[in-house]
């Protein structure tokens, strides 16, 4: 019984209908909420004992940090699902996910580094968050590299399924491993956003902030799934009545 | 019509001899991933001050970048020709585990390009103006690291087996995931060196390297399959 | 008892949909040719029914049981020939059948001359496969099939770059599998003729 909904889900035509539904209802939200955020961090937020207003950058950077590795994990996930079960709506989800992700990583990474720029005086430092996102960026980009150099669509996607399921694996090891090499040599570690200390003032808006990024990722997902299953199913008869 | 089935490990023996006995006949070939991390670990200290304190500090550095730029290139040896010829097919179609089969293979592999690294190291370590008594650390380091790598980068190079212009895909696979065995063998390296215990990155170092054997059979026969289809 | 079925069999490559809907059957003891001009899906059709391509949908069976229920007992009875012979230069070619037999059953030296001979290779024996002609690595690649003593043959375009002779040997190879009971599939754009078999077509547009 409860497999029924996971195999009409994996239905394409079903799946394209939903999404289309399903997207105002994350990207409104989404707008909403980063915009309470916004407001909420950058207007009426008390500025930080420390650090002034710097930390602020907060606000965009622990945020697109967090989504970088989400969706990394929503990929592997979605393309071992659509590696075992064959789903072509499965591997459409994943094959979204790297560029979404991919640039939220970047923005983290510009956006941390800006913050170490006010913080360090240096645009970078090896700090562990820091260089644990430029080897996500790297994972993102093999993945993006090795979907690309493979012609066959199929093959494509399964390949790349493999390799983001070893990714996936390997990311806390490698993110582990570079906090261990951080406390050896004692660098500058500045991004203590995990702080149980911090005032509701200041958590609100990033809380707000969180959500309505994971919102606009969801709302993005949806619109470039769509896409990507248009593309895989063109010659399939469905599309011609779900476009029409 | 079926004749008695041959056990697993005598086809992964006969598969093993077959690869030896290939590598022995192209020594050229095989003897390239050693002589490169030669030439790299040696052109470390003309780029630097050639006192030897200073060497010292780096010598992880150069140990460990070299033996990842090594065993990178090294991958090329494993499958590619295998693929070309319809030999790693046949491999398939044997009736005989696929997992084990490509298992035994990275292992000759390793045999091949990653344990010579060992042997050679000591030559590395004294032109890096490592002391001798850092020798044990280093090479189980590296014993534990190479083996590590040749699994990783086995991975690799069953995803990118028949690609045109695949080389430095493979690297920008391969790099990421291995920084583990980067940081932790450099680690240990540079403990013995300065003659303090290791066990900790050691430890560490066989931890992933465990990890690395248990998903290794699993995502080369993955990717090998996907690879042929 | 020797029986290979496929029913239904859809494979895309691509965009491409190579195979509609395919369905076969042979028993022991026939022989089926796959024909069709260049790029009709013959090798996808044989390296489907092999496993080597994963099907979108449709089902192969071997006597009765279903194929992707137990592949390793599946592979074990089966020979596969496809364009490359599967052989390596650098080994000579008694090396190669030592190493091709030693992956699936016990082999002598004696069973790998004999079949060396029977393909008519037998003074290349200890020659390095990248010194033999194109001709003489397919009989080699011949012998390698015979050595399997696989009971299902499945052959893509086996007498190419063979001369009369080979030609005349590899329906003498065929016919021998035939009666001793082996099935076969063989995919060949020119037709096989088999003396004493009546010819099983199967033509893929």
């Amino acid at each position: 019984m409860t497999w029924l909904w996971f195999h009409r889900f994996g239905s394409p035509p079903h799946f394209y209908r939903l999404a289309g539904r399903l997207t105002p209802w994350f990207a409104w939200p989404a707008a909403l909420l980063c915009l309470a955020g916004l407001i909420g961090g950058l207007v009426l937020a008390p500025p930080d004992y420390q650090q002034g207003d710097g930390f602020r950058i907060i606000y965009v950077h622990a945020p697109s940090a967090w989504l970088s590795l989400m969706v990394y994990v929503v990929m592997a996930v979605s393309a071992a699902v659509g590696l075992i079960w064959r789903m072509t709506v499965a591997q459409a989800i994943a094959a979204s996910c790297a560029a979404i992700g991919a640039s939220f990583t970047l923005l983290a990474l510009v956006t941390g580094s800006l913050w170490g720029r006010r913080m360090w005086g240096t645009y970078w430092e090896w700090d562990p968050r820091l260089t644990s996102e430029l080897l996500l960026l790297f994972l993102y980009l093999g993945y993006m590299g090795l979907r690309n150099a493979i012609d066959d669509l199929g093959r494509a996607d399964r390949a790349s399924a493999v390799l983001a399921i070893v990714g996936v694996v390997n990311v806390p090891i490698i993110h582990y491993s570079v906090v261990w090499w951080n406390s050896l040599h004692q660098a500058p570690s500045v991004m203590k956003f995990g702080r149980p200390s911090m005032p509701p003032s200041m958590l609100i808006p990033l809380l707000l902030m969180l959500a309505g990024f994971t919102a606009y990722f969801a709302a993005l997902l949806l619109i470039r799934a769509r896409g990507e299953l248009l593309r895989r199913e063109r010659t399939a008869r469905w599309i011609a009545d779900a476009l029409c | 019509m079926s004749a008695p089935r041959v056990g697993f490990t005598r086809a992964a023996i006969a598969l093993a001899a077959r690869d030896l006995r290939l590598a022995v006949r192209r020594a050229g070939d095989t003897l390239q991933p050693l002589a490169f991390f030669l030439v790299v670990t040696t052109l470390f200290p003309l780029a630097l001050d050639p006192q030897l304190s200073l060497l010292r500090d780096i010598a992880p550095a150069a140990l460990w970048v070299g033996a990842l730029l090594s065993s990178l290139l090294a991958l090329d040896l494993l499958f590619r020709e295998d693929a070309q010829d319809g030999a790693l097919e046949q491999l398939a179609l044997s009736g005989v585990p696929f997992q084990g089969l490509l298992l035994a293979k990275t292992a000759v592999h390793w045999l091949l390009t990653g344990l010579p690294l060992v042997l050679v190291a000591p030559l590395a370590v004294s032109t890096l103006g490592a002391p001798y008594g850092a020798l044990p650390g280093i090479l189980s380091a590296l014993l534990l690291g190479t083996l590590a790598l040749s699994l990783l980068g086995a991975i690799g190079a069953g995803l990118t087996m028949g690609l045109k212009r695949h080389g430095s895909l493979v690297a920008l696979l391969v790099l990421p995931l291995a920084v583990p065995v980067l940081i932790f063998g450099a680690r240990a390296t540079a403990l013995a060196i300065q003659g303090q215990p290791l066990a900790a990155p050691l430890y560490l170092l066989g931890a992933f390297a465990v990890l690395a054997a248990t998903l290794a059979p699993w995502a080369l026969a993955a990717a090998v399959r996907i690879g042929l289809e | 008892m020797n029986e290979l079925t496929a029913d239904n069999l859809q494979l895309w490559r691509g965009e491409h949909h190579v195979l509609r809907g395919v369905c076969l059957a042979v028993s022991g003891g026939e022989c089926l040719q796959v024909t069709g001009a260049n790029g009709a899906g013959k090798t996808t059709l044989l390296r489907a029914l092999c496993g080597l391509t994963p099907l979108e949908d449709g089902q192969v069976r071997w006597r009765g049981g279903d194929v992707a229920l137990d592949r390793l007992a599946f592979h074990d009875e089966l020979s596969y020939l496809g364009h490359d012979n599967a052989l390596k230069a650098d080994l000579t070619a008694a090396e190669n059948l030592r190493y091709t037999a030693a992956l699936c059953r016990r082999v002598g030296a004696v069973e790998i001359a004999a079949a060396l001979e029977r393909t008519g290779v037998a003074e290349a024996a200890d020659q390095l496969l990248r010194q033999l002609s194109a001709g003489q690595r397919r009989r080699v690649a011949l012998a390698r099939v015979l050595l399997k003593r696989g009971a299902l043959w499945v052959l893509d375009e086996p007498g190419s770059n063979l001369d009369a002779h080979g030609q005349a040997l590899l329906r003498e190879l065929v016919a021998q599998h035939l009666q001793d009971g082996g099935t076969a599939v063989i995919a060949t754009h020119q037709g096989l003729d088999l003396p004493g078999t009546p010819a099983r077509c199967l033509t893929l547009q």
